[in-house]
């Protein structure tokens, strides 16, 4: 078990290692599939790397467990570089996204493999086999043909491949849940909980399903078009995400993100959305070059305000509700225009951004009813309202806190 | 109790079928079952004779002969072409202009018919102008498949190999494509070895079309026919008189139409029978 550390990676799969800067045929800019990670995984932890289909988590973790050489950068276990290692002699382990079994072997055969090849005493292997069957609750079909498990079996015998090696860095998970029965995913979520507490190996899980980033992992780290976006708990990525792509992508449904103009006055500070008017923390917490910003806000956050004439309310003429048991989701447009009778029909709904932005506001199912064509008076508690400058945070909160390294 | 109401509607359906396999096999099959209980004399004259060409085609030396030389081939053809073929599909190259160049000269001795594979592997095994028999005449051995019974019939092997372990590589090859590359990252993570890596992943994955390339090679080689014909034309001596060639001599070549007929329908369960056993120990070897 080791540190893991990966120094300033970039990798497109275009040129080989190290002639990322030459300049290439054509004069065409190489495709990256990572550019400039900068990451560290501490010994023992719980990770998730998240992000969409195609934002280079399978490269970056190809490049961890060395299967891809990246173009660029280094890779340190425990402080020694192994960027050119290949993956036999890394002390790493990986479970793939459908299960990898040895057809021909058996359960036990499976478990044994990784250590025969390292040239391990039978007893060893025996012992270790033993072991690790036990809490994987393998024990009772450890002599069958490794082929008659089912998906879920198959997927933990992989992990368990893993674990029979004491000394591995890391185990690294890719978007492991793939193939598993929905009612069967949580089960295995659970045993790779257990694993880690019992363990404490670093766990590297790679999904694009946020639930099972956020439920897995200790640290979340979100990737898109082959950058780190943020790193935090999954705490950090709901309340303050750093990037408005985190907001959207982390919270079902995402961060709502709209341009708004920030004025800071003598005592306070300001946004304004179109004509409508909302006071932000105090003028401490506002950038000082303020103008031109995004406003982001979660939709459990946009507080539903009862009576007609609240001061500062915002109108949102709703367009659609829909009921998902344990709360509601409202969309809506947020507008000027829309917010003459608190609860009378809307006359047209503006499609135009300047006019009317589409927000969704995530209320308790037994909250009072919504219905399409009500308009709702809503309010945006300044505490939860992050600022944004092109997509980055600037603002936020107002914790004062240094975003997470 | 559910009450089914038979509907027959659904034999109508299967009609088309059963007349076009009625023509293609059962009719044909049906005149040669005709022919192997008869003794046919002239064109209008014929004795049915029960069983008796059946118990004389079983009795004959020269069939004994012709079908231990047949088994003794159609094993050799497997036990080379199989390893041979698996090797050539391992070398393979898997990325690059390097695959289609590979994939069409290996198809090329697919392409070519039989008839013109044998003429080509007769002039090429001439010790006067075809440069294999010249060149082994000139490396001092003593070779001449016209004269010599072992040459005749290596020279067989030797082109039935060249003629159809393209087949067998190409089949393994996309088998070997067909493997996911999870597969051999994991063993590489587990630390296998190149033979690991074959013994415990490529084979096993290369089951189901090696299922197919024995049942094919044996049943092709089992019917080998054109190729012998052209080059030896069965001979020096009998030596490379397979079934079918004797058939044909019986058929054709004598006209004694009920021997050839009840020999045809014992040729027939035969390969029926190995293609069964083949197949069902395949399938028990996959299952385990």
């Amino acid at each position: 078990m080791a540190e893991i550390v990966l120094q300033s990676i970039a990798h497109s799969y275009d040129v080989p290692r190290g002639a990322l800067d030459e300049p290439r045929r054509g004069g065409t800019a190489p495709a990256y599939a990572l550019r400039d990670v900068e990451l560290r995984w501490r010994d023992g932890g719980a990770y998730a790397l998240l992000g969409p289909s195609g934002c280079g988590k399978t490269t970056l973790l190809g490049i961890i467990s060395g299967l891809i050489r990246p173009t660029r950068g280094q890779v340190l276990y425990g402080g020694k570089d192994v960027t050119l290692l290949p993956s036999r002699d890394r002390n790493i382990a990986q479970v793939f996204q459908f299960p990898v079994i040895y057809d021909t072997m058996t359960v036990y055969q499976n478990l044994a493999f990784p250590l025969r090849n390292r040239g391990l005493a039978a007893a060893e292997i025996d012992r270790r086999v033993g072991r690790i069957a036990e809490s994987l609750e393998l024990t009772e079909v450890l002599q069958n043909r490794a082929t008659r498990l089912t998906a879920d079996q198959k997927q933990i015998l992989a992990l368990g491949r893993g674990l029979v090696r004491e000394d591995v860095a890391a185990i690294l998970f890719d978007e492991p849940l793939t193939v598993i029965d929905p009612h069967r995913k949580w089960l295995l979520r659970r045993k790779l909980k257990e694993i880690h507490k019992q363990f404490r190996h670093t766990l590297i899980y790679v999904t694009h399903d946020q639930t099972e980033a956020l439920t897995f992992a200790d640290e979340v780290v979100v990737m898109q078009h082959g950058q780190v976006l943020q790193r935090g708990t999954p705490e950090d990525l709901f309340r303050r995400p750093a990037h408005t792509y985190v907001g959207y992508f982390i919270g079902s449904p995402g961060m709502n993100v709209m341009p708004c103009q920030v004025t800071r006055e003598a005592g306070s500070a300001r946004a304004r959305i179109g004509e409508l008017d909302i006071p932000l923390l105090s003028p401490a917490e506002t950038p000082a070059d303020a103008g031109s910003l995004e406003l982001g806000i979660r939709p459990e956050h946009i507080a539903v305000l009862q009576g007609a004439d609240v001061q500062n309310s915002l109108p949102v003429a709703v367009t659609a509700v829909e009921d998902h048991g344990r709360f509601r989701i409202v969309t809506g447009y947020l507008g000027r225009d829309l917010g003459g009778a608190p609860d009378g029909q809307i006359k047209a709904v503006p499609g135009g951004r300047a006019d009317g932005h589409r927000i969704k506001i995530r209320i308790a199912q037994d909250a009072p009813a919504v219905a399409t064509g009500n308009t709702l008076r809503v309010r945006f508690p300044p505490e939860h309202i992050c600022l944004y400058r092109d997509s980055r945070i600037v603002s936020g909160e107002g914790s004062g806190r240094e975003e997470p390294a | 109790m559910i009450d089914k109401t038979p509907n027959n509607k659904a034999w109508l359906l299967i009609l088309p079928m059963t007349i076009l396999v009625a023509f293609s096999a059962i009719v044909p099959l049906m005149t040669v079952v005709n022919y192997s209980v008869q003794d046919i004399l002239g064109p209008n004259t014929k004795v049915y004779v029960g069983f008796e060409w059946f118990r004389k085609v079983l009795r004959d030396p020269d069939l004994h002969a012709a079908f231990l030389r047949q088994l003794l081939f159609s094993f050799s053809v497997l036990a080379i072409e199989l390893p041979l073929g698996v090797g050539v599909s391992l070398v393979m190259p898997r990325r690059g202009w390097a695959v289609s160049m590979s994939l069409v000269v290996l198809a090329l001795p697919l392409l070519i018919p039989w008839n013109v594979v044998g003429t080509i592997w007769q002039i090429f095994g001439r010790t006067d102008i075809g440069m294999g028999g010249a060149a082994l005449v000139k490396l001092g051995l003593h070779y001449n498949y016209t004269v010599d019974r072992v040459d005749a019939w290596l020279t067989v092997l030797v082109m039935d190999v060249w003629h159809w372990t393209p087949l067998v590589a190409l089949l393994c090859y996309s088998g070997l494509r067909a493997i996911p590359p999870a597969y051999y990252q994991a063993a590489a993570i587990d630390g296998a070895s190149g033979w690991s890596v074959f013994r415990y992943i490529q084979l096993p994955k290369l089951k189901n079309v090696l299922v197919i390339a024995i049942l094919l090679r044996f049943m092709d080689s089992f019917m080998i026919y054109t190729e012998p014909f052209v080059v030896t034309g069965g001979g020096p001596g009998n030596s490379t008189t397979f079934l079918s060639q004797f058939l044909t001599r019986l058929a054709v070549g004598q006209f004694d139409l009920g021997p050839a007929a009840a020999f045809s329908l014992i040729y027939f369960l035969f390969i029926l029978f190995f293609c069964y056993v083949f197949y069902t120990v395949m399938n028990r070897v996959g299952q385990g």
